[in-house]
């Protein structure tokens, strides 16, 4: 048995807001209870005891931001693959209950083997980018 | 003359009544009757019955429950990792506070708060404060979608209602959700390291984002294999699948999936900065990571946040590949997804969190037998093993689908493929030169001369 889903978002809402107050009380909290002693090797700088040399606004390894820049290409994939697969996986048991939705997929052309077509010329373009990616070394960390 | 100063009378007396295994026994027997007798004298309102009845009431009354629960298991959490800690080295661990140091959280807990929140100069105050508050808001609110006990119908409702879910929201972008905030973790991690000003700090953050988002393509591509085989991203649906079954036959997805749970289970680790994915807070290199410089509960609350994260990683695993809320495999007596009852939904919910805490307990040991990654290594575990291994067993999937052998009916299509790829994968290892996890050609060779 299944309860049908809404896209109603108010409880998640509510949820946030409640999390943002308890939140809230335990930052008001740490606040006020607790000493308020400050000196200056107190405010300084943590590195291990030595005198701190310059601050951690420095440049870091160009890698990072490789990292992130195909995460991002990865990520839009996989988020275009999430429709995909909700629509494929229920297809055949769509079609066995003679839903509408499968219906008119099938009457239109877009049966199974059309749409495993399509997302292997999308499997095709991943895999190209990712073995460039291979090979022009961005997973080689060292 | 003894050096140590005496105890405060009064000290000396708390001591011996919280050191009194009787007293402690008895107490949590009273926090666990005290709310059954809230309850039920609660249920004499007939407000209170409606409250229950509304969908919109039980959806707040699981998600308070949710928070209050996740709160207690973070310090019972560290207590446990203490204790676990001290069993596998063979120390005592935690035993001063209470009988059996079974009141160590709450000790942890109260120094936290006495302690002074310094918030030193260098840092961008404004992002230094509101970093730890976003990885708590973010680790309490993606719960949300997680069908904790499947359906409720109360005695008191009419016949003919529809059953209520237990979920805090019964959206229809399902486990969607919990990818989308989930992946917000990493904010309250790069904030916190930046705003801090710290090169400690700054590399911690570093490390952990570029480390969480490597690990988001895996366990995306892990979730995208049990969605396929369900054809639905509702969390309630793939529970169903797999009590109810399709076309006769139940199965958990663990044993439909194996090479898809492994991709969600690294991913887990790695997400929440667990051992042996711990290169954001590795103390030997980078002190305390990301929070080096915070303190007092804005440091407790970072720790507390990545428990609750967790906690809910490990409710995801046990929806997707061991049955939500199901008993045993194949075992499920009467707790079946068309038992509404009120005694199958709070049996139900007894178990699931039985189940997160297990594997809160596996990832204690875990952190105490597998020694940390170097960072090379950990960027080719996800970009060279996991992520072409989840892209290949997505391809095959995808075929699966097209001919319809991807549902529980046909489980030994899909658990073959994944033995036959994981057979592929081992002898790949085994004959492989320089395993994902090994060194890499171009390092220098170190010689150790005698001296």
């Amino acid at each position: 048995m299944q309860v049908p889903v809404t896209g109603d978002f108010t409880p998640i809402a509510l949820l946030i807001l409640g999390v943002i107050a308890l939140a809230g009380v335990i930052a008001l909290a740490t606040h006020l209870i607790g000493p308020q002693r400050s000196g200056d090797t107190k405010m300084a700088t943590y590195e291990s005891g030595m005198e701190p040399i310059g601050d951690a606004r420095r440049r870091f390894n160009v890698r990072f931001y490789l990292v992130a820049v195909l995460f991002i290409v990865f990520d839009v994939e996989l988020i275009f693959l999430y429709p995909w697969a909700t629509v494929a996986g229920s297809y055949h048991e769509a079609k066995a209950a003679n839903a509408a939705w499968a219906n008119e997929l099938a009457a239109t052309g877009h049966t199974p083997l059309y749409l495993l077509g399509v997302i292997m010329v999308f499997f095709v373009l991943l895999l190209v980018g990712f073995i460039y990616e291979w090979q022009k070394g961005i997973f080689k960390w060292d | 003359m003894s050096i140590i100063p005496d105890t405060h009378p009064v000290v000396a007396m708390i001591e011996r009544i919280i050191g009194n295994p009787l007293v402690i026994l008895g107490g949590i027997a009273a926090a666990l009757v005290a709310p059954v007798v809230v309850l039920a004298i609660l249920l004499q309102f007939a407000w209170f019955k409606a409250l229950l009845a509304s969908q919109m009431g039980l959806s707040l009354i699981f998600a308070a429950l949710t928070v209050f629960i996740l709160l207690h298991l973070a310090g019972l959490g560290t207590l446990a990792e203490r204790k676990i800690a001290s069993w596998m080295q063979d120390r005592i661990g935690p035993n001063r506070v209470g009988f059996w140091g079974i009141l160590q959280p709450l000790a942890d807990g109260g120094k936290f708060i006495l302690k002074e929140d310094i918030t030193p100069d260098h840092v961008d105050k404004p992002s230094f404060i509101l970093a730890p508050f976003l990885a708590f808001t973010v680790a309490f609110i993606t719960f949300a979608v997680i069908p904790w006990a499947g359906y409720v119908k109360w005695p008191w409702m009419p016949a003919d209602a529809a059953p209520l879910h237990t979920a805090v929201a019964n959206v229809d972008i399902g486990l969607l959700y919990m990818i989308a905030v989930g992946s917000m973790s990493v904010y309250g991690v790069v904030l916190g390291g930046w705003a801090s000003n710290n090169k400690y700090s700054f590399y911690g953050g570093m490390r952990s984002t570029a480390q969480m988002l490597s690990y988001e393509v895996p366990l995306g591509l892990g979730l995208l294999i049990v969605f396929l085989s369900s054809g639905s991203l509702s969390g309630n649906k793939i529970i169903d699948d797999q009590i109810n079954g399709v076309g006769g036959f139940a199965i958990w997805n663990i044993f439909m999936h194996p090479i898809a749970f492994i991709l969600v289970l690294v991913a887990a680790f790695a997400e929440t900065n667990r051992t042996p994915f711990d290169l954001a807070e590795a103390e030997q290199e980078l002190v305390g990571g990301y929070h080096t410089e915070y303190s007092s509960m804005k440091l407790a609350v970072f720790l507390l946040s990545e428990y609750v994260h967790m906690a809910v990683n490990g409710a995801l695993i046990m929806l997707l590949f061991f049955g939500g809320w199901g008993l045993l495999p194949f075992i499920n007596g009467p707790l079946t997804v068309d038992n509404h009852s009120w005694w199958a939904m709070l049996a139900k919910y007894g178990i699931i969190w039985g189940k997160i805490s297990a594997m809160i307990l596996f990832y204690i040991a875990i952190r105490w037998t597998i020694p940390r990654y170097r960072y090379d290594q950990l960027m080719r575990i996800a970009w060279k093993g996991l992520i072409p291994a989840g892209v290949a067993m997505l391809f095959i999937q995808a075929v699966l689908v097209a001919f319809n052998l991807h549902t529980h009916k046909h489980w030994y299509v899909s658990l073959g493929v994944n033995l036959v790829v994981l057979a592929f994968i081992l002898a790949m290892l085994g004959r492989s030169k320089n395993p994902v996890t090994g060194r890499q050609e171009n390092m220098p060779h170190i010689q150790v001369v005698p001296a």
